[in-house]
């Protein structure tokens, strides 16, 4: 594991968080001092034991695939940053020359 | 002074002593007096408390009983109740509504609680102090220049201001336990899978867990009882019966063997606080409690641990908040830029953070070093956890190295990580643990005493068990009753 190269402005973008420049260097501090103090794993000697996603033995839960009552459309339109009649208005995803 | 318990409560108004409206407005006007000192909540509820208590009395009134009846309850504001904002202490979701409310809230409100508030935490649960709040700053009623702890602080404060008889917290990893300490009240979180988290805003979720905060064990494990169990809206609840706590405290420890981890000894804690936990062991034998050394070998890591699976998995959770269906939007030339505009404004320091440091560790090349690795260091804590309960009951020790400290005295996010060391490996391996309080002491510079808990932690699903051993610690010591709310005695006034 390497430590301190957190390339922030990349790690940003895959995020989708705009970030200063001085934010892009006090995050790129502090989260290399993070990084460091989490290299401690690297001495822990983890050989081939399974991975723990969560600790309660659960797989699959499935439920009978029917309909059910779910919240009414104004009810989660209300919500909304912007709607238009029954949907939620959202910028433009595909280019004019696409 | 000593507060009215939600036992004490439910029971006189079952008996129709007094009524659940008389509750709300009591309450109300308590929150009213106090709540400019000690700010724990982002939201009062007042109206819909008193609402509720109407059809609580009439219920009452028709002969039913009920186990919560007229029992003041605050409510952490990442928790969904329905026509009330929730915004997880976020700009990115300042005036957002919920259209519905989560399973453990219903299922307490069911029961007769009331709901006088939302109360304040670090932003999305991310936070040892509540200091991450971007919408209001809480204080700790026993010495209002320090943090109440966090992330849960509007909770414990308003427990232990007695703005609220009991409150639901959520632990990550500590959330609930290392304020309550910081509050002198008690804090548990159940084990993984125990209590619905269907209606609480996701922050890491192979972790979270609602869990009570209330003045006396018996509070909370009435709570627990109400709210616990198999619920068909959130698929990591376990379908299997939920074995009745209430019913099981005890007042001695005869019988009992008390874990004290090896790794976890006193000798770096400043000598104050070493006495009290000192003392605290002690009077676990003194209660009939055979002490037994246990081993922890890989606890140390768990931090490390902890700060890439929770950072990972927040996010992926807070990948959602997008600006485009609920919460703040900020518009920009383009969809992308619009992303990115709005979640520059939308979360504060600490979650872009952690969302960094998670899109750093699940990313490409990374992802085998930091984040399966993680998971195999979670893997080796739970088997030491699994190993250490095949010679004891119950492990015990400090809910967090120090007293409440003051505001701004963690500048540094490794320090403020640092105050869950106690905490973060019971989260890890998915165990029932809470914080009961075990004494007190006076650092320089604290205008009076200030509380320190005892961390109690269970085997997965021994609830049962762990309540019971924390009532008789908690009726053989009586610390919870020692002292009382101090500094708001003077809160009042310096309004």
């Amino acid at each position: 594991m390497a430590s301190g190269d957190i390339d922030v402005a990349y790690v940003a973008k895959l995020a989708r968080i705009a970030l200063t420049p001085a934010e892009i260097e006090r995050f790129g501090a502090q989260l290399g001092a993070l990084l460091e103090h989490v290299d401690a794993l690297a001495q822990l000697p983890v050989g081939d034991v399974a991975a723990t996603a969560q600790v309660i033995a659960q797989s699959n839960v499935m439920r009978d695939d029917v309909a059910r009552p779910s919240l009414d459309r104004e009810t989660v339109l209300d919500g909304a940053p912007k709607r238009e009649g029954a949907y939620f208005r959202v910028p433009r995803i595909i280019g004019e020359e696409a | 002074m000593s507060e009215e318990t939600a036992v004490e409560i439910a029971r006189s108004v079952n008996a129709r002593e007094t009524s659940a409206v008389e509750r709300a407005v009591a309450m109300a006007e308590r929150i009213a007096e106090r709540d400019g000192a000690v700010g724990a909540y982002l939201t009062q509820t007042a109206e819909l408390a008193r609402a509720h208590a109407e059809t609580i009395d009439a219920r009452i009134a028709a002969g039913e009983r009920l186990p919560l009846a007229g029992v003041p309850l605050a409510i952490k504001d990442n928790m969904c109740v329905t026509g009330t904002r929730t915004t997880c202490a976020s700009r990115i979701l300042e005036h957002w509504i919920s259209p519905y409310t989560g399973t453990a809230v219903q299922r307490l409100l069911a029961a007769g609680a009331l709901p006088l508030g939302k109360t304040n935490l670090d932003e999305f649960a991310m936070g040892s102090s509540c200091e991450n709040s971007a919408l209001g700053k809480t204080a700790n009623p026993w010495d209002l220049g320090r943090v109440p702890g966090g992330s849960s602080g509007g909770s414990v404060a308003a427990v232990a201001a007695g703005e609220a008889t009991v409150a639901l917290g959520s632990d990550t990893g500590g959330s609930i336990r290392e304020p309550a300490a910081f509050c002198g009240v008690v804090g548990f979180k159940p084990t993984y899978g125990r209590v619905s988290r269907y209606g609480l805003i996701a922050f890491a979720s192979s972790l979270d867990q609602i869990g009570p905060i209330s003045n006396t064990v018996e509070d909370s494990a009435l709570v627990y009882d109400t709210m616990a169990g198999y619920d068909p809206m959130d698929a990591t609840t376990v379908d299997r019966p939920v074995e009745p706590t209430a019913n099981g405290l005890r007042e001695d420890l005869r019988g009992v063997r008390i874990g004290i981890v090896k790794e976890f000894g006193l000798s770096a804690l400043e000598a104050d606080v070493r006495a009290v936990y000192e003392r605290a062991y002690a009077d676990l034998e003194k209660l009939g409690a055979e002490l037994v050394e246990v081993a922890l070998p890989t606890a140390d890591y768990g931090i490390a641990t902890y700060y890439l699976i929770a950072p990972a998995e927040c996010s992926s959770n807070l990948a959602r908040f997008d600006g485009m269906r609920y919460g703040l939007r900020v518009e920009a030339p383009d969809v992308g830029a619009t992303y990115e505009a709005t979640r520059a404004a939308g979360f504060g320091d600490e979650v872009k953070r952690r969302i960094l440091i998670g899109t750093y560790a699940l990313s490409s090349g990374y992802y085998d070093a930091y984040y399966v690795r993680a998971q195999k260091a979670r893997t080796l804590i739970a088997a030491d956890f699994a190993k250490a309960f095949a010679s004891c009951d119950a492990i015990a020790c400090p809910a967090a190295a120090t007293p409440a400290f003051q505001f701004a005295a963690k500048a540094d996010p490794v320090s403020m990580y640092l105050m869950d060391y106690y905490t973060i490996p019971m989260s890890l391996a998915g165990l029932p643990s809470l914080s009961v309080p075990c004494g007190y002491v006076t650092p320089p510079g604290a205008r009076g005493p200030l509380p320190l808990g005892l961390e109690l932690s269970g085997p997965l699903f021994a609830e049962r068990s762990l309540l019971g051993i924390a009532h008789a610690y908690e009726r053989g010591t009586r610390h919870a009753a020692a002292e009382r709310i101090p500094a708001l005695s003077g809160a009042g006034a310096a309004r």
